[in-house]
């Protein structure tokens, strides 16, 4: 295996596009992307795409090869793939191994996804089909009651409070408004992240990440051949996805995700660092729980401590430990099949201290936790500066 | 041991659901350990439950199991 590094990163603002459609913000990340890593549609040799339910949202199937020719890309392999909310983290995966191989030299992944032209009832639908449809889903679960059952017992047994909850949401929404691309640019209260409409006990309004139109891509290339695209190439020093079981009945224990876990450990094995070396982190935060778990199964904080760890002030812009200075998928946005893709672009801009208002000082080593659905996929990701 | 029996694990109850659901607002649903092994997902009906409630199967709808609290 060789070396791999980012060679460029691309992205729309995400948001509720009425005007777009999911092609045209495929195409923009895209090309956004390409020219960042000065590199031509001719010179791509491979293209992922990720994205979770392109044919429920706007009924288009075979999306790589119809978003690749879109980009004047031609010929090459176009993969689709599909990890529900982790799909363009395992995207970026697959094109990694690709590369790393030796079996391509430049490849372009772009993560996608177009939500909000179906109403809120549906989206919820949809989003459920990365559920155990024929178990929790039949018995009326939604996504958000899912990880509301995973936060009731993580404070059962940890003693996590609503305001550990409410912290996270305090956090990511301080810092997607220092993000101009992030969808909501809010900063909230406290007690205005206590006090949200409830949507499944014990997760209100605030807890949720949203429902977002946006792209995301990435290109990588070997880290021998980096310096002939960019100034600032980034190493992808560590690397591993993982599964576990896609309904959460069926996990001996809710308050942890062994995927995570999984990966995590291989990541850091193949970077040669741990927890205590990363400086900044892009956490998936679909829900607030989902952060300050991934904070506990990451390594960051001791198990039950996320909560604690978060309120402290550890997790903040100005803490030991950044998470989420994009605003994460509260404050930045959630179109689902951008995000693991969206995760790495945020790194690499903090990385190149390109990150404007919410630049972090320690910004040589980062980290991205992308998980699908209640756990059963997830991709871990360590990038430093060479 | 029972397999209509059981405890429950982890429970919330749900205020924003999809359309086949919205009439049902708002509802409880719970992870069930029960005492036969294994645990299943399931709706409760009556009174509110919560974490090591002891609970009973009621009903199975539609594949779906409705537990009731053990008072």
């Amino acid at each position: 295996m060789r070396p791999v590094a980012v060679i460029g990163v691309g992205k729309t603002p995400f948001g509720a596009f009425p005007d777009r459609d999911l092609r045209s913000l495929a195409v923009e990340a895209g090309e956004k992307c390409l020219a960042n890593g000065h590199t031509t549609p001719a010179g791509v040799d491979a293209f992922f795409l990720g994205n979770f339910a392109g044919p429920s949202f706007v009924g288009q199937n075979h999306l790589a090869p119809y978003v690749s020719t879109a980009l004047g890309i031609h010929g090459v392999p176009a993969t689709r793939v599909e990890a529900a909310c982790a799909s363009s983290g395992s995207a970026f995966f697959h094109a990694y191994t690709g590369v790393a191989s030796g079996v391509y030299d430049i490849v372009l992944v772009v993560g996608v996804e177009k939500m909000t032209s179906q109403a809120t009832p549906r989206v919820t639908e949809i989003l459920a089909g990365a559920g155990d449809c024929a178990g929790e889903i039949k018995a009326g679960s939604t996504f958000a009651s899912l990880f509301a059952m995973i936060a009731r017992r993580h404070m059962f047994e940890f003693g996590t409070t609503r305001r550990h909850l409410a912290a996270v949401a305090v956090k990511n929404h301080a810092n997607g408004a220092l993000n101009p691309d992030a969808q909501m640019r809010k900063v909230i209260t406290m007690e205005q992240a206590m006090a949200g409409k409830p949507i499944a006990d014990p997760l209100n309004l605030y807890d949720c990440s949203l429902i977002s139109d946006g792209a995301a891509a990435v290109l990588l290339a070997p880290a021998e051949r980096a310096g002939e695209f960019t100034g600032k190439p980034v190493r992808v020093l560590g690397i591993a996805q993982a599964s576990d079981y896609v309904a959460l009945d069926q996990k001996p224990d809710i308050t942890t995700f062994p995927a995570v876990r999984r990966a995590a450990a291989k990541a850091y094995q193949m970077a040669g660092v741990g927890p205590a070396d990363i400086q900044l982190a892009e956490l998936h935060d679909c829900f607030t729980i989902a952060e300050i778990i991934a904070i506990e199964d990451l390594g960051f904080a001791p198990r039950g401590q996320g909560g604690p760890f978060t309120l402290e002030g550890h997790t903040a812009r100005t803490g030991d430990k950044p998470i989420n200075t994009s605003g994460g998928l509260k404050s930045k946005g959630h179109p689902v099949g951008a995000t693991g893709a969206a995760q790495i672009c945020d790194l690499v801009l903090q990385m190149r201290c390109e990150a404007g208002e919410r630049q972090v000082p320690r910004n040589s080593l980062g980290l991205a936790q992308n998980l699908g659905g209640s756990g059963a996929t997830c991709v871990v990701t360590i990038l430093g500066t060479i | 041991m029972s397999e209509t029996t059981g405890t429950v694990y982890t429970e919330t109850v749900i205020y924003s659901t999809t359309e086949a659901f919205a009439a049902d607002v708002p509802y409880q649903t719970a992870i069930v350990a029960l005492d036969s092994g294994g645990r299943v997902t399931g709706r409760i009906t009556g009174e509110r439950v919560k974490i090591d409630d002891r609970v009973s199967r009621v009903e199975i709808r539609d594949g779906v199991p409705f537990f009731r609290k053990i008072t």
